[in-house]
């Protein structure tokens, strides 16, 4: 692993060995649009939001290394649009509310959108029968609401250590699985103060009785866009690995 | 071991190891009829961890389920060659005479009648599995005898056995199957002129996979080789699930011993002791056979330890059982899965080449790639290179089926004409040909002189006809719906996609159809090529945009206009309003003036 030079959009920036085009962009002040990485997180590559062009080919951002004299396509009107059409894929598979939604001006999913400038939908709504899960007593899980970003999955599995969730199924049917017989995750050991309680980007995982606590005009979004904010995100984690 | 714990039973059978998961599954299917919830609990507890992990297994493939399907479960494979035949109004015709509905148990919870994906069966459709064992050539005769044997509640052993009779039907021998091999000649062969040796031979002789991708061996066994790890693993991909392709189902029905062979050849190469052999599920029927002759093989010195005498040369293969997943056919998926989990592709770089099974440096080839190899140690590089063309050297099996007078397994050359192909198994009238199978490449008319070879028309093996009868959109719709099922759902490109395009095509298909719909699957396409995670979602597009483009009046003639058609019927939606009402005059419709 060597560190190195790479230019992104035209910029030209360093990297340290190991990081990815998606961390090494971020230390840069580059925004690259994702939804299934958080910093922190062993990176997944599925939600395919921060593909990039490098040399002219497709790569998912934050599973490929950066790597020294690499040029790379991020912020382009085509690489722009087809993000566009990937966040609308997301919404069209799932039943999503985001004017009713608690997690409307906070959530990931919708702020990616207004970044995207998506405003209206090039394909139609599957409406598809998702089930919603009350069972616990101060988590509510909304499978209307998932992205199948897997965020849940590796907070549980990695910072929680207790394997609450996983992705079952396959293809357009696969969901958020919980680890108990009934299916229920009032029947697993996951507590609100857990990190996969925390962790996902919409809103499929809620806090109960916290909902609309944050004003119309004071939530995540509505006072900086979520390229800030990501930025932020990957500034802080720096900071707390002492990088 | 409990006798009455049939789950402890199939946990001990595989030692307790987590990383058999799906092998422990199928057992326990076989021995209970379904995974429920109790069966995936002890599963977890028997094994020590967190039953999502099993159920995040057991939900993921197509031949496991959480419900019953009855005593006898009969799953129609759906590929559109079998559909030609007749599968839908067979299917149908069983369902009549036994008072079924497909997809659902019967009430007494005797039987279950489905369909799945394409079983392998292309040149003796249209076929079906019971229980797992396959029921090639079906008609309404033989599914009168079935139904009257699940009638009787006749268990599967007491079936007459030409219910069962797949016959390996090679009509073309070459370089690989015209002439017999002797077991272990190629292993000999290696013990003599030494892995280096071997290397360079196949380097001389070239060969590409044969699974599709089209890599080369010689660079894969060479950088395998040179990768360090705690152990070294080959792995045989005999995930045979592309439709159209039963290559590999002939292969290790007739001519095991070559590929087990090669197999053996690429553990001295690259100095591993440990085989796994990869079998579809569907392949169940395959794999006693198999068993004995890995059990003769270790007999005859061929397999175990200090194999011929060689000391220190320690080599044995296992087979591993998929259970309906198309996407295992990918190397890193199939790895996955081999170690028990839900066959979703892995992020590459690193390849299994250096990170492959249990992490370790693996070599996965195709079943045709190893009977290569095997061919490559006995008769040398230099034999092998003279076959074929320049760039894709040796032969290539093809799995011919569709439209034709004599379907079966045809090997050739590579650098044959598709012309020659169609002559030869007799294909009259063919009008299209998808070489390769939904993955690969759809072939006009126009274009019969094209030839089989990586330079040209690559494949993994499958050659379906299509004669001028067919409607190439149906074919394409096949295809489509094939993709949706497939597609394992990690990305959002493929996961999403697949499922819009099937509505696209399923709106097409309901005459409601405009020019907008064609435009959106181009720009879908676009996006599943550039962004998907794997080939599966790189390809599944193809044959939509492939047909469009070269058979467009199979399109254009369903268009109901070429703006932008809603695919619901804004007209039907009305009709409750209608009733109410008791109104049916022109002005209670949309389109006044049309009652």
């Amino acid at each position: 692993m060597r560190d190195g030079h790479f230019v992104i959009d035209g910029r030209t920036v360093a990297f340290r060995p190991g990081q990815t085009i998606l961390e090494a962009a971020a230390d840069a002040g580059v925004y690259i649009p994702r939804l299934c990485h958080r910093p922190g997180y062993a990176p997944h590559g599925s939600c395919k939001l921060c593909t990039v062009n490098v040399n002219g080919q497709p790569v998912s951002a934050c599973t490929a290394k950066a790597q020294d004299g690499i040029v790379v396509e991020n912020d382009t009107p085509a690489l722009n649009d087809d993000r566009r059409a990937l966040t609308e894929m997301l919404f069209v598979e799932g039943n999503h509310i985001c004017p009713a939604c608690e997690k409307s001006g906070s959530c990931q999913l919708q702020a990616v959108g207004y970044h995207l400038g998506l405003a209206t939908f090039r394909f139609e709504h599957f409406y598809p029968p998702r089930s919603l899960d009350a069972s616990h007593p101060d988590i509510l899980l909304d499978r209307n609401r998932c992205i199948l970003c897997d965020l849940c999955v590796r907070a549980s599995r990695d910072v929680d250590g207790k394997n609450v969730f996983a992705i079952g199924y396959r293809g357009i049917h696969a969901r958020v699985i919980v680890n108990a017989a009934s299916g229920h995750l009032g029947d697993t050991n996951l507590d609100v103060g857990d990190a996969a309680a925390h962790v996902c980007p919409v809103g499929a995982i809620l806090i109960k009785r916290h909902a609309y606590e944050v004003p119309i005009g004071k939530r995540v979004y509505d006072l900086r866009p979520i390229a800030a904010v990501a930025l932020d995100e990957f500034r802080a984690q720096r900071e707390d690995e002492g990088g | 071991m409990d006798k009455g714990d049939p789950v402890a039973a199939c946990v001990g059978r595989h030692g307790g190891d987590a990383g058999k998961l799906l092998q422990i599954l199928r057992d326990v299917q076989a021995a209970l009829g379904h995974l429920g919830p109790d069966a995936i609990d002890a599963v977890a507890q028997a094994l020590g961890i967190p039953r999502v992990h099993v159920e995040a297994t057991a939900t993921f493939y197509h031949l496991l389920h959480a419900e019953s399907h009855g005593v006898y479960e009969i799953l129609f494979s759906d590929n559109i060659v079998d559909r030609m035949l007749g599968k839908d109004e067979l299917m149908a015709y069983l369902c009549e005479r036994m008072w079924l509905a497909p997809e659902k148990v019967s009430e007494d919870g005797l039987v279950y009648v489905g369909s799945t994906s394409d079983i392998g069966l292309g040149d003796q459709g249209p076929a079906a599995l019971v229980n797992g064992w396959p029921l090639p050539l079906l008609d309404h005769n033989r599914l009168d005898l079935i139904a009257g044997l699940i009638r009787n509640q006749k268990p599967l052993p007491d079936w007459p056995a030409m219910l069962f009779e797949v016959v390996p039907n090679v009509r073309r021998g070459d370089a690989l199957l015209a002439e017999p091999h002797a077991a272990g000649a190629a292993v000999q062969r290696v013990l003599e002129i030494g892995p280096e040796g071997m290397l360079e031979e196949l380097e001389r002789a070239c060969p590409r996979g044969r699974g599709g991708a089209g890599f080369r061996t010689a660079v894969k066994w060479a950088s395998c080789r040179r990768a360090s790890g705690k152990a070294h693993y080959v792995v045989c991909n005999a995930d045979e699930g592309e439709p159209g392709t039963f290559k590999d189902r002939v292969l290790l029905q007739a001519h095991a011993d070559l590929v087990v062979d090669g197999m053996t050849v690429a553990a001295r190469v690259i100095g591993a002791a440990r085989g796994l052999l990869y079998l579809r599920g569907e392949y169940l029927f395959l794999a006693a056979a198999l068993e004995r002759v890995l059990q003769r093989r270790r007999e005859e010195g061929l397999l175990g330890d200090h194999i011929l005498g060689e000391p220190g040369f320690n080599f044995d293969i296992e087979i591993a059982l998929g259970a309906g997943a198309y996407i295992c056919g990918e190397e890193s998926a199939l790895i996955e899965s081999a170690e028990g989990k839900a066959g979703r592709p892995r992020n590459r770089p690193p390849f299994p080449d250096t990170h492959g099974y249990r992490g370790e440096p693996t070599v996965v080839n195709n079943v045709e790639t190893f009977a290569c190899a095997a061919k490559i140690a006995v008769r040398g590089g230099a034999w092998f290179a003279a076959i074929g063309t320049p760039e894709s050297t040796g032969t290539k099996l093809l799995s011919v089926s569709g439209d034709c007078a004599r379907p079966g397994i045809y090997e050739y050359p590579f650098g044959v004409s598709v012309r020659r192909v169609l002559e030869d198994c007799g294909a009259q009238h063919a009008h299209a040909v998808q070489v390769g199978g939904p993955s690969g490449t759809c072939l006009s008319w126009r274009e019969f002189e094209r030839r089989i070879a990586f330079e040209d028309v690559p494949t993994a093996g499958a050659f379906m006809i299509f004669g001028r009868q067919r409607d190439m959109f149906e074919v394409a719709r096949n295809f489509t719906h094939f993709f949706t099922h497939e597609s394992c759902g990690f990305c959002t490109p493929c996961r999403v996609g697949t499922s819009l395009l099937s509505n696209h095509m399923d709106k097409l298909a309901a005459g409601k159809g405009s020019a907008y719909d064609l435009a959106q699957m181009q720009r879908l396409m676009h996006i599943m090529l550039t962004m998907s995670h794997c080939g599966l979602g790189h390809t599944a597009a193809k044959p939509v945009v492939e047909t469009m483009e070269k058979f467009p009046e199979t399109y254009e003639r369903r268009l109901k206009a070429l703006d932008y058609e809603p695919a619901f019927d804004l007209d039907g939606a009305l009709q409750t309003a209608r009733q109410i009402t008791g109104r049916d005059d022109a002005w209670a419709h949309l389109d006044a003036g049309k009652p």
